[in-house]
């Protein structure tokens, strides 16, 4: 298992910089007896796509949950902006603007597509998003409006769940598994309309079980095993040997000793 | 490494892995020996102490009997029933109606027990696939419709009820004596029923289930079954208790047999004692005897009083007194659980059975 | 006649139960709890009136005004303290709580106010008099005008939750409360505010029986609670409406049963709900959300 020091992900100069829109330090989360975290670090830049990768049970989720506000870690910080959020409720970070769709979608069953998308919006900050725009990035919505969400397609209720996430113009929206059930076509046409979200302002830090989708969208990755860092850095900077080595906790063949980036310059 | 779960079975599977698995044989010895001197001296006492005391104890074996039942219930079972009062005054009235038809009460005492838990299936049929909160109305309507049912029948007594024929003649000291043995019994009989339910593979069942519904269901336990027969056997017990009430009230009034007081005391008692533990309806009782007699029966400041302290140990104490007293002791009266020794350390206790 | 009258009872009756209804079901669509001492609220509620008209010489009729709001604040501080308590721990804690609660404001109002029975506003015209309509058919106007508050309440109720926007949150919470977190909702905020109006309903609940029957301290469980719950089961778990059903149900079985013998009025009631029970454990109606 390639180890990391925990602390500073490699980047480039402009990263180390400015100031990260996320910085999660030190962060252990414990289900009950099992340890799902274990002294996680890292920082989400404004307007990156940061995934996080790694096998079933790894932590991903745990960690986008604990970043949301629904765990508790029992050390660890979570700073947005430089504030300390460690002790915030769920629904004050959603005010402060870290809103997460969450895994399998969990729409409002009893509510309409406006419904589930009016009540996304009931604590919104001020910002680009509003329903109408919505209805724009997603030409089918305003049509269907009226529906509930169970009789959505998978795809369809996703994009009712980041439309839901949208509306409360957030500054890091989080992204948990969005590939779920869902056919590859209607992913990929899912994670297309990043760009128009990133481009309104947004930082982006998902939970992806799909590498190969994860590694096409993101501006950085980082793998996680057994609730450890195993790998960090970009895209461009990791091999495939490397991704592999750190997803399945292997001996690492091939990889450098820091794991992650190298020096600048390292490709596959 | 986790250590290996237990086996039903005792210790070969474990010891491979330096782990020895044992029943509390010893304990059990132990405690089985202290209450066996424990009843005797009980069933001594009508002929120490006046009939005040008797009578006191009567209905503390009562109430002892119910708390017992409800612990079952509520506590294992997760069925939370506020309808119990259903099969105390069922029971009641089983006893009066064959006393009316020559049977002597003593006599009918089982089977008036064996009745309710007989009328206890149909009524299981109705209300079993009601979820929790519903299901605990639902039996509430269920005792008031008996009610409302028996009160129709002016040959028992209608709605103001009559007095327990059967007796005449019987020398009150007897009479007393024979009241307090039965409620002795009744309430012996009770505890011991429950400490081997518990014991058995039912209760095996039934501990999963206190621990962990939605776990013990999709493990395969048969969980429907399980609590079918403990649905029957707290009617049986409620309705033994509630024939041992007719006895000891040598009448029968709907309003007394039927009320809701009698599944607050079950209730409360066992929340205060300890749900979930079978020591907890022991110590329940005692404190439930206690504030009764230091407050006069017939107020209703007992049960008020009894009501908020049973809510505080609902929200703060889930596991009652006797809950508080294991943490702090470390002790168990009645062990139902295993032990783990493992043969490379000093002998340890898993936690939670 | 006789008989359409009882009918005509029991549609109008159904109104009370559904008043009675309304709270018991909408905390329980949005909380998931069953609140056993909801009858025994509405009792409180109905001894407040009575003392505030006996304080303030006030006209009964607006004795409403003081006593909802009052009840809905101590819905909501109630929700956000004990309930809440006890919903964190677990259903069962939740379910001893509310019994706990039930049994000490009986015991307590027994204690008080003893067992003697009370009613609200005896001597006013509107709770005397009634409208002959022909041989037999006598219609209290009383109930009437209960009627039409029930409607009046469920109507306002299906509006806001449809319409307003902490109706939605109350909605999506219900559905989700997680899920409702993650939108920015405090769900234990939207808790209180659900609690507030159903003991808001609760407070009319007990005024009304106060007026139409004698209150008593053991009222708010062997009747209020129990028939409100009576009229939920037949009327169906999750509709608001349906509960109007229900009570309607409820009210022409135990008239017609009144009129068979007047000692099986209750007793009518709730077999129809043990029937129900059997045949169709869903009620009547069914849809396929909680409200």
């Amino acid at each position: 298992m390639t180890s990391l020091a925990k602390g500073e992900p490699a980047g480039d100069g402009q990263r180390q910089a400015g100031m990260p829109l996320l910085e999660v330090r030190g962060l252990t989360v414990n289900h009950g007896q099992l340890r799902a975290l274990d002294g996680i670090s890292l920082r989400v830049f404004p307007g990156e796509v940061y995934a996080m990768i790694g096998a079933n049970g790894a932590g991903k989720s745990t960690l986008l949950r604990t970043i949301a506000g629904l765990h508790s870690p029992a050390e660890g910080s979570v700073l947005l902006d430089g504030a300390d959020v460690t002790g915030l409720r769920p629904e004050r970070r959603a005010r402060a603007g870290i809103v997460m769709v969450p895994e399998g979608r969990r729409l409002f069953g009893s509510l309409t597509v406006q419904e589930n998308l009016q009540a996304g919006a009931s604590y919104a900050r001020p910002g680009p998003w509003t329903i109408d725009r919505v209805y724009e990035l997603f030409g089918w919505m305003r049509e269907r409006r009226g529906q509930r969400t169970a009789q959505l397609s998978g795809g369809e209720q996703q994009s009712v769940a980041i439309s839901r996430a949208l509306v409360a113009n957030p500054r890091l929206l989080l992204l948990d598994e969005l590939s779920l059930g869902l056919a590859p076509v209607v992913v990929q046409r899912i994670y297309a309309m990043l760009p128009q979200i990133l481009a309104t302002g947004l930082t982006v830090l998902l939970v992806e079980q799909d590498v190969s989708q994860a590694l096409r969208v993101a501006t950085h990755i980082h793998c996680l095993l057994e609730g450890r860092t195993t790998l960090e850095g970009t895209p461009a900077g990791v091999t495939a040997a490397q991704v592999e080595a750190a997803y399945f906790g292997l001996a690492s063949s091939g990889a450098s000793p820091g794991g992650g980036a190298g020096p600048a310059g390292e490709g596959n | 490494m986790t250590r290996a779960a237990t086996t039903a079975a005792g210790n070969p599977a474990g010891t491979a892995l330096g782990i020895r698995v044992t029943r509390s044989q010893r304990n059990v010895a132990w405690t089985g020996a202290i209450a066996l001197v424990i009843v005797a001296v009980l069933a001594y006492f009508p002929y120490l102490v006046y009939s005040g005391t008797t009578t006191i104890l009567v209905q503390a074996f009562i109430v002892l009997t119910l708390a017992s039942m409800w612990n079952l219930l509520a506590g294992y079972a997760g069925l939370v029933s506020v309808g119990q009062q259903a099969f105390v005054g069922l029971g009641a009235y089983l006893v009066l109606i064959l006393a009316i038809h020559g049977t002597p009460p003593f006599a009918g005492l089982p089977v008036a027990a064996i009745g309710c838990g007989v009328v206890a299936l149909p009524l299981w049929w109705l209300v079993s696939r009601l979820r929790t909160g519903y299901f605990a109305i639902a039996t509430w309507v269920l005792a008031a419709t008996i009610m409302l049912i028996i009160e129709r029948f002016s040959s028992i007594g209608g709605g103001t009820g009559m007095p327990l024929p059967g007796f005449a003649g019987m020398d009150p000291t007897y009479l007393t004596a024979y009241t307090y043995w039965a409620a002795l019994a009744v309430a012996v009989l009770a505890m011991v029923s429950v400490y081997l339910i518990l014991r058995s593979r039912l209760g095996l069942v039934l501990t999963a289930i206190r621990d962990d519904e939605t776990a013990a269901r999709s493990s395969g336990a048969r969980t429907g079954l399980a609590r079918l027969l403990v649905f029957l056997v707290a009617a049986a017990g409620c309705g033994a208790a509630g024939a041992v009430l007719a006895i000891s009230q040598l009448q029968v009034q709907p309003a007394a047999v039927f009320n809701i007081s009698w599944t607050a005391e079950m209730a409360f008692a066992t929340i205060i004692g300890g749900l979930g533990t079978i020591e907890g309806p022991i110590i329940g009782t005692a404190v439930y005897i206690l504030l009764q007699q230091t407050l006069q029966s017939y107020n209703a400041w007992y049960l008020i009083i009894l009501g908020l302290i049973a809510i505080a140990i609902a929200l703060f104490a889930r596991r009652g007194l006797w809950g508080l007293a294991e943490d702090h002791l470390k002790i168990r009266l009645f062990p139902v659980g295993y032990w783990l020794h493992d043969t490379a350390l000093a002998p340890g206790r898993i936690p939670g059975s | 006649m006789a008989w359409v009258n009882a009918i005509i009872q029991g549609i109008l009756t159904g109104g009370l139960y559904a008043l009675f209804a309304c709270g018991l079901s909408l905390m329980f669509g949005v909380m998931k709890v069953v609140n056993l001492a909801h009858g025994d609220l509405a009792v409180i509620a109905g001894y407040i009136a009575i003392g505030i008209v006996f304080v303030t010489h006030m006209p009964v009729l607006w004795s409403f005004l003081i006593v909802v709001p009052v009840m809905a604040a101590v819905g909501y501080a109630l929700q956000r303290t004990l309930i809440q308590a006890a919903l964190n721990r677990s259903v069962l804690t939740t379910l001893l709580v509310m019994f706990g609660l039930s049994i000490v404001i009986e015991n307590g109002l027994l204690q008080f106010f003893s067992a003697n029975t009370r009613g609200i506003g005896v001597n006013l015209a509107l709770v005397t008099d009634s409208i002959n309509a022909g041989s037999q058919i006598q219609i209290a106007w009383l109930l009437i005008v209960i009627f039409a508050a029930a409607v009046a309440v469920l109507t306002g109720l299906q509006y806001f939750l449809s319409r307003s926007r902490y109706g939605r949150l109350i909605r999506a919470v219900a559905d989700d409360p997680e899920a409702a977190q993650l939108a920015g909702a405090d769900y234990r905020h939207v808790f209180g505010i659900a609690a507030a109006i159903a003991f808001g309903t609760v407070a009319l609940a007990g005024i009304a029986y106060g007026m139409y029957s004698q209150l008593d301290p053991t009222a708010g469980t062997d009747t209020i609670l129990l028939f409100a719950f009576a009229a939920v089961v037949i009327g169906g778990l999750g509709s608001l409406w349906g509960t109007l059903l229900g009570g309607i149900v409820l009210g022409i079985a135990q008239q017609v049963g009144a009129q068979l013998n007047i000692s099986y009025e209750t007793l009518a009631g709730y077999l129809v709900f043990l029937a129900v029970l059997v045949i169709r454990p869903q009620g009547l109606i069914t849809t396929g959300n909680q409200s």
